[in-house]
């Protein structure tokens, strides 16, 4: 039982603290009455993603406390002939592209939250759902 | 990657995740966040992900800060409630 606890609860904690860190942003983004901090919040639940692949491309993290580590991705003469491990790449260039991606998502969150300040003079939810009932009231 | 420091800066990282989402002033949530993504390029340069890691410092820590406090400077500085 201590066993399997280590093998599948401790090994693995970047696991589970990409997931505690996954849920701070989905709560944050679901919960949270101001844009701004549902954007901070997407941002969160964005990098948590990229620390759950990142973790699953990292040999060290599976393969022993303290066996061996595998390097960075780089050629290096001397370590191909002796055969050294090194990292995953391939889910480092993929998150790679998923940071670009977030940064064009929140610039354009970021966007609309200002287009709406400019609309209804505040970033409040409830506030902008209120005024938006008074307009439809007064409409007909 | 080096286990005691891997979890030093995650613990670092889940704490100051929950203090930007906790606090009122957004200013002061969104320095939070620049430190966060810091801590995470630091957290990818540890695990041997060296191009996310200097990717992230620019684009997270630099470009999406200065995103944020230029909208920031346009809308209301503090949270309702």
């Amino acid at each position: 039982m201590i066993e399997w606890i280590a093998q599948h609860i401790v090994a693995k904690y970047n696991f589970w603290i990409a997931i505690v860190i996954m849920l701070t942003g989905l709560y944050a983004t679901v919960a949270k009455g101001n844009l701004l901090k549902k954007l901070i919040g997407l941002t969160i639940f964005q990098t948590a993603i990229f620390l759950f692949y990142v973790s699953l491309s990292d040999v060290g993290t599976l393969s022993g406390l303290g066996l061996h580590y595998g390097t960075a991705p780089i050629v290096w003469e001397e370590g191909i002939h002796r055969g050294y491990m090194y990292v995953n790449p391939l889910p480092h260039v993929l998150m790679l592209t998923g940071i670009v991606v977030s940064a064009a998502t929140t610039a354009v969150g970021l966007a609309l939250v200002v287009r709406l300040y400019e609309e209804y003079g505040t970033l409040e939810e409830e506030r902008i759902m209120e005024k938006e009932m008074e307009i439809d009231k007064r409409g007909t | 990657m080096i286990i005691p420091i891997d979890l030093a800066l995650l613990f670092f990282i889940v704490v100051i995740a929950i203090a930007a989402i906790t606090t009122k002033d957004l200013l002061a949530a969104i320095v939070l966040l620049s430190a966060y993504s810091f801590l995470m390029a630091c957290v990818w340069v540890e695990m041997n992900a060296v191009d996310v890691g200097f990717t992230e410092a620019a684009i997270g820590a630099g470009v999406t800060t200065a995103f944020m406090i230029a909208a920031l400077s346009r809308t209301a500085r503090w949270e309702e409630k």
